[in-house]
């Protein structure tokens, strides 16, 4: 059976396993593997999904540049991120790892990222432009019918449950609390400073460009130098 | 707890309780640990200069963690790290913990200058970096280390992921440097406090004052409680364990704090599972969170302990295991739990109102059976919250405030 991704390059698979493997987490997140999979028994994805954290943890182990390069494109969304893998008793964290390798899958924009997070940038808007990622205008019908007709009660009523809420902070619909405008601008700062803007443009340009012109807007008036060259 | 049974309409179920099949008792050296005691390590780095290191304000609790070491929790002078899925979807978790501080009389500070963890982000979608989360964690740390009030944080998963952050700076310097000029740059101090706290270690911490305000017989109702994984599971070292619960080898945050209210806590096969958020599938991939909740964990629960609650300590954990019920229930699965944080529980025996404080409208699996057997009158409260909602629409009323429901 031909191997999956063969029409990628070797060179390109050894340089996108190159960018996992040189993480300043890596080291600390990997130490080999006895394969005697504990993490696979306790990884709820593996008993839904063709997904195995001992898998990723050996082909890492191996530096099986081939395995990585398909767990990045077939295997790596799979993941719950619940980190039950941690009770690895080699002290490896395959939770870690492939947080390692969407990073990577993310920045290096693979076609198989844009398909896995395609249902998922309203929610990047609404974390980076927001700083609070699960508003209450969120919870709609048609986004959610499976949780039952108490999601439309929340939506029919929503500005006014609010209000029946004794903490001040959380009167507000489009935000989770009311966040200051300081802080949002601050928070744009990081986005821009640490590379994560930009990681969005390898995702969705049209999203990136956007939020860009959101961050800049507020930070031209904010007194923040917001130069990434600084 | 002594085991008991459940009876239940239609079969009787044994109550396993939260004691360990053996009587040896293990108790933790601290010298022994497996891992370092990472507080020393920032400390060792204040006096190095390279931080600030905001301490925990006395008067503190001090709890046992997993390896013995005591971890200071502040009674009071909070400062309150929000959930952005509690404000959103589950506003009377965040309410309640507001709620109960009112109650004790702590002084607390619900800011507006903080961001969310943005963990979410981080976990799900991997659009964010190290140094990007490191950044918002220290972010809002500043802003609490200004206000003079010590961060209490309400998610798990903001707490177990600030526990990374506080590894990933401690032992990587480039990026401490790296995250201390961001925080400089925005002109604000670089400092970390002495403890990550969780609201359900302050929960544990106070909970002899919490039984002392219990005004509803609990004693009939039988809970199941799910730990969060990012509670327990992501820097293990310092969460808080307790030899007379599960002997030492669970967490005791939540079954503490239950059993000091007067419920009982029923054990169940799959505790160690998670409850099928994978914060990415609950938004874009629901049947994954919908299989893994309902057949793991909730059906697991009735068939083993048939609990008339499950009580947990996180946002996402709360959310997956509630709302997963609605379509199981369609298919006619063994199903039908509400689903609450522990805060809210305690709220309610202490006699909050249930919907005015812990604002059970937001849920969605039938939780009135429960209320009934706490002996709380749900109709004539709903009656209640509907003549606030009257006053509200008609103008009448701003918005409700603390001074009506305390």
């Amino acid at each position: 059976m031909e191997k999956a991704y063969a029409d990628v390059p070797a060179e390109e698979k050894t340089r996108l396993y190159r960018e996992v493997v040189q993480d300043a987490r890596f080291d600390t997140y990997l130490y080999g593997c006895y394969e005697c999979g504990i993490c696979v028994a306790a990884c709820p994805s593996a008993r839904f999904y063709d997904f195995s954290p001992r898998k990723i943890a050996q082909a890492l182990a191996r530096e099986d540049v081939d395995l990585v390069y398909e767990q990045m494109n077939d295997d790596v969304w799979n993941c719950s991120q619940c980190f039950s893998c941690l009770r690895c008793p080699r002290g490896n964290n395959p939770g870690g790892l492939i947080t390692i390798m969407r990073e990577v899958a993310v920045n290096n924009g693979l076609r198989t990222t844009k398909e896995a997070l395609a249902g998922y940038t309203r929610i990047i808007y609404k974390i980076m432009t927001t700083g609070t990622q699960v508003s209450p205008d969120m919870l709609q019908e048609d986004a959610f019918p499976d949780w039952g007709p108490q999601v439309k009660d929340v939506a029919d009523h929503l500005a006014v449950w609010r209000r029946a809420l004794p903490p001040e902070t959380m009167h507000t619909t489009a935000l989770s609390w009311d966040v200051e405008e300081r802080t949002m601008r601050e928070l744009y700062a990081i986005w821009k400073w640490t590379g994560t803007l930009d990681m969005i443009a390898q995702l969705d340009e049209g999203l990136h460009d956007i939020m860009e012109e959101i961050m800049d807007d507020a930070l031209e008036d904010s007194g923040i130098d917001a130069a990434v060259s600084d | 707890m002594a085991t008991s049974t459940t009876k239940t309409t239609d079969r009787t179920v044994p109550v396993r309780g939260t004691s360990v099949e053996t009587t040896k008792t293990f108790r933790p050296d601290p010298g022994e640990a497996p891992e370092e005691d990472l507080r020393e390590a920032v400390l060792q780095l204040e006096r190095e200069g390279e931080w600030i290191v905001q301490r925990v304000p006395e008067p503190y609790y001090e709890a046992p963690t997993k390896y013995g070491r005591m971890k200071k929790i502040p009674y009071e002078r909070t400062w309150h790290h929000k959930s952005c899925g509690q404000c959103g979807h589950i506003p009377g978790y965040s309410t309640s913990i507001f709620w109960l501080n009112r109650v004790l009389g702590y002084d607390y500070f619900d800011p507006r200058d903080q961001t969310s963890c943005t963990a979410w982000n981080y976990y799900a979608s991997a659009t964010s970096n190290q140094a990007a989360q490191a950044a918002v964690a220290m972010r809002n740390f500043a802003a609490a280390y200004e206000t003079g009030y010590f961060p209490l944080i309400h998610c798990g998963t903001s707490f177990g992921h600030y526990k990374e952050v506080r590894h990933e700076l401690v032992h990587d310097h480039a990026l401490r440097r790296q995250v201390r000029g961001i925080i400089e740059r925005l002109g604000r101090p670089f400092v970390i406090p002495e403890e990550i706290v969780h609201y359900s270690e302050w929960m544990y911490a106070v909970r002899d004052q919490l039984q002392e305000r219990v005004v509803h017989d609990l004693s009939p109702i039988v809970s199941t409680v799910h730990p969060a994984c990012h509670y327990y599971k992501l820097q293990s070292g310092d969460a808080i364990y307790d030899p007379e619960i599960y002997g030492g080898q669970r967490t005791a945050v939540v079954t503490g704090v239950v059993q000091a209210l007067g419920a009982q806590v029923a054990d169940y096969s799959t505790w160690y599972d998670c409850c099928g958020f994978g914060f990415r599938h609950i938004l874009v991939q629901r049947d994954f969170t919908r299989s893994f909740a309902t057949l793991r964990k909730i059906e697991v629960m009735k068939e083993e302990a048939n609990p008339d609650v499950v009580l947990t300590h996180d946002t996402g954990c709360v959310t997956s295991l509630d709302k997963s019920q609605f379509a199981a229930q369609a298919h006619g699965r063994n199903v039908g739990v509400p689903v609450m944080s522990e805060s809210q529980f305690a709220a309610l025996a202490m006699g909050a109102h249930p919907f005015r404080v812990t604002q059970l409208h937001w849920h969605s699996t039938d939780y009135r059976p429960l209320l009934a057997k706490m002996g709380i009158d749900a109709e004539q409260a709903w009656a209640e919250f509907q003549e606030d909602v009257k006053k509200i629409e008609a103008g009448t009323m701003d918005y409700l405030t603390w001074e009506s429901v305390l």
